[in-house]
């Protein structure tokens, strides 16, 4: 397999104190690859260089082979597409036109999408589930529905690698199971690169095929699920007493919060 | 075709086609109605160049009412286009040159030029535009904190800046003394009594490009509304389009004013209607504003002078007073959503 993603040397600061300090490493073409660490770690910031949104001075990061400065923005708008958290629309667009403003980067000069593009998008909204919500306005959907509508768009962007920010935060359980097998049947039917930022570690142990563990903006550890989520990283990276088994459904860890009033006694004693 | 997804250029067709239309009836109005009556008839007669037309009734309508005509319908198609552009960079429905008061500023700069003796184009335009981005540099100087995007206390400070360029405005007029009085006044009001054809004609020339580079940036007007780095990661070079759509709004807009001084609220009015009747989508808006907007402005002249029964009133008087109460109806339900 090649490279999706290389980065060599990433460091990045908002004006008070690194983000980022000194981190590389590299993502593999046709991965299911999540980004996981407390808040404040840098994660958001990782995803957003890698997106283009955010331009550190020095360092390498390479998409499909090639430097990120060698990418117009037209092209780098076919190669990644990007689905933000929560994004507040405040004007009445329905489904259907936000799921073709994916469709942006390939038209002309006056911006008319064309036939394919609308197949393009109406099959979009069929992968995700949306289509019976074509005609509906955005201020009428629920988290999950809008979740979908959003990767509808991306999906529609018709690119190798398509990255997400924490997109089941704030879902309720069905939506977040059903958001994330959408992603995996992405990458499996459609071979595209999943990155994805979470703040549930067990979802990133259940649908992960590599993750990258940041704390305090330095790579902790990167690997397998099972390589990653191990009891003392966790606790270390997140300051708090945690239970780490094998999940009853396969072969992945299965972490568990320890409450305070259970935290001194029974087995959690390290 | 899948009826699910309504095809664009279609869209674009039909509601193009009504709305010019509707901009055409407004201006055969427009030419027909006046202080001297005549029947719909003989001005058709007029305006087809028939031979059995009433010669004085023709030079009336080409004249005078005409320059009257189109003048109307390009400010209010670029007051509209204004209003829609300002809405979409700022992602605030209520953002308008004149709310903002990027019109105020414009407006100092043409008194300005005015009572420097300078003639109207070029001279005067001048003065009126580099008002008109003094005010824009100004608001974003307020703004480059971030937090006034939100509604309120970007609305506040365009409040401000319209009081203040109000008082430069009455500290200029009051240093006036003679005839250029009245006709300052007047036109501050918004009127458009004092239309040539050379003088429209010459707006229409410097207006019309910049229609056209505003309707070839709306869909990236529709993804900057879904914010800054959204747009991005879909391919819009951020910084030349809200440059662009900037100067050129600011250009269109102060190129009015010279014309026809402030007339408020059509930026406000026309987008808000039209966004209800045909959705958010900036490649039907832009056009939609440019006619539609048209329309309202031929119509609200049309009101300005056959009300008064003698003389008229600027149009700017009518447009407030259909704009403020329905601005304040919108701030109102913005509220109640949240």
């Amino acid at each position: 397999m090649s490279t999706a993603i290389d980065i060599k040397n990433l460091s990045y600061s908002y004006g008070n104190g690194p983000v980022l300090k000194d981190i590389s490493f590299s993502i593999q073409k046709g991965d299911f690859f999540i980004i996981i660490g407390p808040n404040g770690s840098g994660k958001t910031t990782l995803l957003k260089t890698i997106s283009g949104i955010i331009k550190p001075q020095r360092a390498q990061l390479e998409i499909l082979g090639q430097s990120i400065r060698s990418y117009t923005r037209k092209v780098l708008a076919k190669t990644i597409a990007f689905v933000p958290q929560m994004v507040q629309v405040d004007f009445p667009f329905t489904v259907s036109e936000l799921v073709l403003m994916g469709r942006s980067p390939y038209l002309g000069l006056l911006g008319l999408e064309r036939e394919k593009d609308i197949k393009i998008a109406e099959h979009a909204m069929a992968f995700t589930g949306v289509e019976h919500l074509a005609r509906r306005r955005l201020d009428q959907l629920s988290g999950g529905e809008r979740q979908r509508v959003f990767i509808a768009r991306a999906i529609c962007q018709d690119s190798e690698i398509i990255l997400l920010d924490e997109p089941t935060a704030s879902l309720d359980l069905a939506h977040q199971v059903r958001v994330m097998d959408l992603m995996e049947r992405l990458k499996k039917e459609k071979s595209v690169t999943v990155i994805m930022v979470s703040h549930d570690v067990n979802l990133a142990a259940m649908y992960g095929d590599r993750l990258l563990l940041i704390n305090k903006g330095k790579i902790v550890s990167m690997g397998r699920p099972d390589e990653v989520l191990t009891f003392q990283a966790l606790e270390e990276a997140y300051g708090c007493t945690l239970l780490v088994d094998e999940s009853p459904i396969g072969k992945f860890p299965r972490i568990t919060l320890v409450p305070q009033k259970f935290s001194n006694s029974g087995p959690f004693e390290n | 075709m899948n009826p699910k997804t309504p095809f664009l250029l279609k869209r674009l067709f039909t509601v193009s086609f009504l709305l010019l239309l509707l901009l055409l009836g407004a201006m055969f109005l427009g030419l027909s109605l006046g202080s001297s009556e005549n029947g719909v008839k003989a001005v058709w007669q007029s305006l087809s160049g028939a031979r059995e037309a009433d010669s004085m009734l023709t030079t009336i309508i080409w004249r005078i009412r005409f320059p009257r005509v189109v003048l109307a319908a390009l400010i209010g198609a670029t007051l509209s286009l204004g209003g829609l552009v300002f809405q979409a960079l700022l992602r605030n429905p209520l953002a308008e040159p004149y709310i903002l008061g990027i019109s105020g500023g414009s407006a100092v700069g043409a008194i300005i030029g005015i009572l420097m003796g300078l003639s109207r184009f070029p001279g005067v335009s001048f003065t009126a535009f580099a008002g008109s981005m003094a005010t824009l540099l100004l608001i974003f100087l307020i703004s480059s904190g971030r937090t006034i995007l939100k509604k309120d206390s970007l609305l506040l400070s365009g409040v401000m800046i319209n009081a203040f360029c109000s008082a430069i405005i009455m500290f200029l007029v009051s240093m006036t003394y003679d005839s250029r009085l009245h006709n300052i006044m007047f036109w501050l009001m918004g009127d458009l009594s004092t239309a040539d054809i050379s003088q429209v004609g010459i707006l229409a020339a410097s207006i019309l490009p910049c229609f056209v580079l505003i309707f070839c940036l709306s869909n990236s007007m529709n993804l900057l509304l879904l914010g800054k780095e959204m747009a991005q990661t879909m391919g819009v070079n951020i910084k030349f389009v809200t440059v662009t759509l900037l100067v050129a709004t600011s250009f269109m807009v102060s190129a009015t004013v010279c014309h026809c001084g402030l007339i408020g609220f059509v930026g406000l009015v026309i987008p808000h209607l039209l966004r209800l009747l045909f959705g958010p989508d900036h490649r039907v808006l832009v056009p939609a504003c440019m006619l539609g907007g048209g329309a309202y402005m031929v119509f609200c002249d049309l009101l300005a002078r056959v009300l008064p029964e003698q003389g008229e009133m600027p149009a700017g008087v009518i447009t407030a007073m259909i704009g403020a109460p329905l601005f304040i109806f919108l701030l109102k339900r913005s509220d109640l959503r949240k």
